[in-house]
C-alpha cells in the first residue's frame, strides 16, 4: 500500500472509529481504497514487524480447557486431525488448534443451543424438518465421544486416541455411515457436528483459538480480515498476506 | 395491568426498510410517528469486528434468537410441523435496520410480467396453462404505476447499475454507474454475449462510487470486503435503513424509535384498529400505544401473525380456499446453477460485494416461450461475487470424500478455483401453500408461532432443472474444465441456507374477496391499518425482492398521507 501516508498517518492520527462516524463525503471524496487503506491506522504498528523478532514467544495462556477432560480434548485432537490432517499444504487441525476452538466454543452460547429454540414438545421429524432432538451440543459431544470410544474398545480392544491413523479413519468412517448401532444420538449427525467445527476451527479469525497463525488462511491464500479490495477486485488473483481482527483493534 | 401512553398519529411495528421508509415520508410531512423495534439500536461505528465469518454468517450474530420464537414447518398438513429449532433455509433478522442491515443490497425491480401476471398468462397461452391449484392472481397494479416508487427507492438508496434491455421502462436512469467488473464477470459476460443473450451489471445497492441522496444523505463508495450478506457495513455503502432513512426520519423531531419493544397485538374497536400493544422486553412491562394508523412493517412472518392474533383480517382456509390472512405464501426455487471447476486459472474470489455480479434475464419472467414448457415464469440467472469465507466455501469435485486427506488438498487446490453461475428461480404460490397459528408451539410470551405448510411442486422441480440446464450452457462457453449442476430439486429442506426471500399472506389485489391489502397496502377489513412489506406479494419473482419492497414502502407512505387526509378505503 501506498507509504507516502505515513507521515500523514501520523499527523491524522484518526482512529477508526472516528473515521466511520465522519464518513460520508470527507472520505467519499478520496473514493480510493489504497488511500483509505493506509489513513487508517487499523494495522497496528507492532503487528507489522513480524512478532518473532522483537519478542521471545509470549505463553499463550488461551490454551487451556474450558470443557472438555482431558481426555476427551485428546480424542478430539486426534479425530480432527482425521478430518483435516497436516500434509504438504500445511498444519492440520491438531497444529492448528482445532480441538481448543471446539472446547471453547462448547463452554459458550453455542455449546448451550442459547440461540435456538429448545422448547418442548419434542417429536421426531422428517429430515426435511431439521435437528429435533433435546440435546444440547456439549451433551452431544459428551455422548458422541464415549461411544467413539466404546467404539473404538469394541472393535480394535484399545482407546481411540491410541489406534493406528487407518484404524482412527475406520472408526470414523463407522460413524459417518451410521454404522455404528447407537440409541442415544445420530452416529452420523455426531460425526457432521465434528466435521463442521473442525472446518470452523480451521478457517475462523484466531481469536476463537484456532487457524493458529493464521495458517489455515495462508494454505488457501484467503486474505482474512482486509478493510478494502478496491486495489484488486477487477485485477487477476493477487495473493495478499492475511490479515487479523487483532489488526482492526490498533489505534 | 397494561400502562397506557398518549396517543400518536401513527405507530409503526418493526423498523427496518419499510418501517424506515414509512417514517421519513411521514415524520417530513409532519405526522407523529412512534417506532416500535423489538431488536437493539444499531449503527456503523459498531461494525468494527464485522470481518467475523464465524460470528455473523455461522453463528448468526445479527439475527432474531431463536430460543425466543421461531416458526414451524411441514411439506403439508398430513405431516405434524415442527419447529425451525436451528437456522437454515432462511435468517430472520432482528434490532433497528432490521433484515435490511444484513441483505447482499441485490436491487431489482419485479417485471411488469409479475403484476400482471394471470391475466398474461391466459393471454398468451391460454387459461389451461395455469394448474388448477395455482393461485396466481394479478397484483391489482401495473409496473407503470409502480415505476416513480421505484424511481424513488432506487435514488434514496443510490443504486449503482446499468440499463437492463429485457426488464420494464425506466423514466430515468440508475443514479451511480455500476460496480466494477471482476475477471470472473467478464467471462460470464463474454460467454453470455455469444450465447446471444442480455448480460447486464446488477443492480447495485454497495454504492459505486460517492452518492448524496435527495434527502441530502452521503455515504461512501463500497470497499469490495466481501462482507455484505448477514453483516452490517461498517463504512455505510451500502444502502440500508440505518443509514438512509431512519437519520432523516429522525432529524424532523417527530419519530420516536423504541427498541426492545415486541409487539403482541394490534388493538382495535369495531373495524378499526385503536393502537398496539407491546412489551418492553427489558422489563417485561406490557405498553399500550395508541395510534391513529397503524403500520405493520415487521418480517413476513410477524406481520402475518401479528394480524391472526389480534383477530384481524379473515384467516385464510386452505379448505375453501377462502379467507385472506395467510394466504399465497410463496419463497424461491434457488438450487437450479452450476459450478465450475477451474484447473488454470485462479479467481480473487476472496474479494467483493454482495450485489457484485453479472445477469440475464433472458429465461426470467414470460421473456421466452413456455409453450413446451411445464412450467411458467423463469428465473434470472446469475454470477456473482459475493466473497467466498472460508468456513462455508469448500468446494470439491463430486467424487471427493467429504473429509480426510484427499478432502483437504481438492478444498485447498480450489478454494479460488470455483466459480458458479446460478438461477433464482420464481415461486408461483399454490392453494395448499399456507401460513396460519402453530397450534402446539409457543413464543416466549405464550403466543403461538406461525405455521409455514410450503413445499416444491412439479412445476418448481421443471423450472429448476430448466435453470439448471441455461447455467450448464453459460459455465460450458466460460471454459471450466468440470462443471457440476443441479440434477433434481428434491423437497424443500429448510435446513439448508436457500434465500430469506419469504413472500406472501397479506397479499394485495384489486378485490377485496381475494386479497387482505388495496394497492397503497391499506387493509380492505380495516381502513387505518397498513402492512407493508414482502407480505404483499401476490407470489415471489425470479428476483430479489428488496427492490419491490422499497417501491411498495413509499406508495404506501404516500396513501397514508391521503388518507390522514380524507379517511376511508383509497384504492
Amino acid at each position: 500500500m501506498a507509504d507516502n501516508s505515513k507521515q500523514q498517518e501520523k499527523k491524522e492520527s484518526l482512529s477508526r472509529r472516528k473515521f466511520l462516524k465522519s464518513s460520508g463525503i470527507a472520505v467519499g471524496g478520496l473514493a480510493v481504497g489504497g488511500a483509505l487503506g493506509s489513513l487508517l491506522p487499523f494495522k497496528d504498528k507492532k503487528t507489522n514487524n513480524p512478532v518473532v523478532k522483537n519478542q521471545q514467544v509470549a505463553e499463550n495462556y488461551n490454551l487451556a480447557l474450558m470443557y472438555f477432560t482431558r481426555e476427551q480434548f485428546k480424542m478430539v485432537e486426534a479425530a480432527t486431525e482425521r478430518i483435516f490432517p497436516a500434509d504438504d499444504n500445511g498444519p492440520g487441525a491438531k497444529e492448528l488448534g482445532v480441538a481448543y476452538f471446539i472446547d471453547h466454543q462448547l463452554s459458550g452460547d453455542w455449546g448451550f443451543n442459547s440461540r435456538e429454540y429448545m422448547q418442548p414438545p419434542f417429536f421426531k421429524g422428517e429430515k426435511v424438518q431439521g435437528y429435533q432432538g433435546r440435546l444440547r451440543r456439549r451433551e452431544i459431544f459428551d455422548i458422541g465421544l464415549r461411544e467413539l470410544q466404546n467404539h473404538s474398545l469394541t472393535k480394535y480392544k484399545k482407546n481411540f486416541v491410541e489406534l493406528s491413523e487407518e484404524e482412527q479413519d475406520d472408526i470414523l468412517t463407522d460413524f459417518a455411515e451410521d454404522k455404528v448401532n447407537l440409541t442415544t444420538l445420530s452416529p452420523s449427525g455426531f460425526f457432521n457436528m465434528l466435521r463442521s467445527s473442525t472446518l470452523e476451527g480451521v478457517y475462523s479469525d484466531p481469536l476463537y483459538s484456532g487457524n493458529r497463525n493464521m495458517d489455515g488462511w495462508k494454505m488457501r491464500n484467503y486474505p482474512g480480515s482486509q478493510m478494502a479490495y478496491t486495489e484488486v477486485i477487477d485485477k487477476e488473483f493477487t495473493v495478499i498476506p492475511p490479515k487479523s481482527l487483532k489488526d482492526h483493534l490498533g489505534h | 395491568m397494561a400502562k397506557t401512553l398518549p396517543k400518536v398519529d401513527v405507530v409503526i411495528v418493526g423498523v427496518g426498510w419499510a418501517g424506515g421508509i414509512i417514517a421519513a415520508e411521514l415524520t417530513k410531512q409532519g405526522l407523529n410517528c412512534v417506532g416500535l423495534e423489538r431488536g437493539k439500536e444499531r449503527k456503523t461505528e459498531d461494525y468494527f469486528m464485522m470481518h467475523d465469518e464465524l460470528r455473523y454468517a455461522l453463528r448468526y450474530d445479527m439475527m432474531q434468537s431463536l430460543s425466543k420464537e421461531t416458526i414451524t414447518f411441514r411439506g403439508n398438513e398430513r405431516i405434524r410441523a415442527l419447529p425451525m429449532r436451528q437456522y437454515g433455509s432462511f435468517l430472520i433478522g432482528e434490532g433497528l435496520g432490521g433484515s435490511g442491515v444484513h441483505w447482499n443490497g441485490q436491487n431489482y425491480r419485479f417485471l411488469p410480467y409479475d403484476f400482471e401476471i394471470r391475466s398474461k398468462t391466459i393471454e398468451r397461452y391460454g387459461e389451461k396453462k395455469i394448474p388448477q391449484d395455482m393461485t396466481i392472481q394479478d397484483w391489482g397494479i401495473t409496473y407503470d404505476e409502480l415505476e416513480p416508487y421505484f424511481d424513488k427507492f432506487e435514488k434514496m438508496a443510490g443504486i449503482s447499475g446499468e440499463e437492463n434491455p429485457l426488464a420494464g421502462k425506466r423514466s430515468s436512469p440508475y443514479p451511480t454507474p455500476p460496480m466494477k467488473t471482476t475477471p470472473a464477470l467478464e467471462k460470464f459476460r463474454k460467454a453470455a454475449n455469444k450465447l446471444k443473450l442480455h448480460p447486464y451489471n446488477r443492480p447495485s445497492a454497495n454504492l459505486s462510487e460517492p452518492y448524496t441522496n435527495p434527502d441530502g444523505v452521503s455515504r461512501a463508495a463500497c470497499q469490495y470486503c466481501a462482507y455484505c450478506e448477514r453483516f452490517g457495513c461498517e463504512y455505510g455503502a451500502k444502502a440500508d435503513p440505518v443509514v438512509t432513512v431512519i437519520p432523516v426520519a429522525k432529524k424532523t423531531g417527530k419519530f420516536e424509535i423504541r427498541t426492545h419493544s415486541n409487539v403482541r397485538r394490534v388493538l382495535k374497536s369495531g373495524n378499526k384498529a385503536t393502537g398496539v400493544m407491546y412489551v418492553d422486553t427489558t422489563t417485561g412491562e406490557e405498553i399500550e400505544q395508541p395510534a391513529d394508523i397503524v403500520v405493520l412493517t415487521s418480517y413476513v412472518f410477524n406481520n402475518v401473525r401479528l394480524l391472526l392474533q389480534s383477530g384481524i383480517g379473515r384467516p385464510y382456509d386452505p379448505v375453501t380456499g377462502s379467507g385472506v390472512i395467510g394466504k399465497n405464501y410463496a419463497y424461491q426455487v434457488q438450487k437450479g446453477n452450476a459450478t465450475g471447476f477451474f484447473e488454470k486459472e485462479e479467481f480473487n474470489t476472496y474479494a467483493g460485494a454482495g450485489a457484485l455480479g453479472m445477469v440475464v434475464d433472458d429465461f426470467n419472467g414470460d421473456n421466452f416461450d413456455h409453450s413446451n414448457l411445464n412450467f411458467i415464469h423463469g428465473g434470472s440467472i446469475a454470477i456473482s461475487q459475493t466473497g467466498l469465507r472460508p468456513i462455508s466455501n469448500n468446494k470439491v469435485p463430486k467424487g471427493t470424500p467429504t473429509w480426510g486427506k484427499e478432502f483437504k488438498a481438492n478444498s485447498i487446490k480450489y478454494a479460488n478455483r470455483v466459480l458458479s453461475v446460478g438461477g433464482q428461480g420464481a415461486s408461483m404460490p399454490f392453494k395448499h401453500h399456507y401460513l396460519d397459528l402453530d397450534p402446539t408451539y409457543k413464543d416466549e410470551f405464550g403466543d403461538p408461532l406461525i405455521r409455514i405448510t410450503y413445499d416444491f411442486e412439479e412445476q418448481d422441480r421443471q423450472l429448476a432443472k430448466f435453470l439448471s440446464d441455461r447455467c450448464v450452457d453459460i459455465m460450458k462457453e466460460m471454459g471450466a474444465d468440470k462443471i457440476e449442476s443441479m440434477e433434481e430439486l428434491g423437497p424443500y429442506d429448510i435446513t439448508t441456507y436457500q434465500s430469506t426471500h419469504n413472500t406472501g399472506g397479506i397479499i394485495m389485489g384489486a378485490d377485496p374477496s381475494t386479497s387482505a391489502v388495496n394497492n397503497y397496502m391499506q387493509m380492505w377489513d380495516a381502513d387505518n391499518i397498513f402492512v407493508v412489506g414482502a407480505t404483499a406479494f401476490a407470489h415471489n419473482s425470479g428476483y430479489n425482492p428488496t427492490g419491490t419492497v422499497g417501491a411498495f414502502a413509499y406508495r404506501a407512505a404516500e396513501g397514508i398521507l391521503t388518507y390522514r387526509q380524507k379517511g376511508g378505503i383509497l384504492a
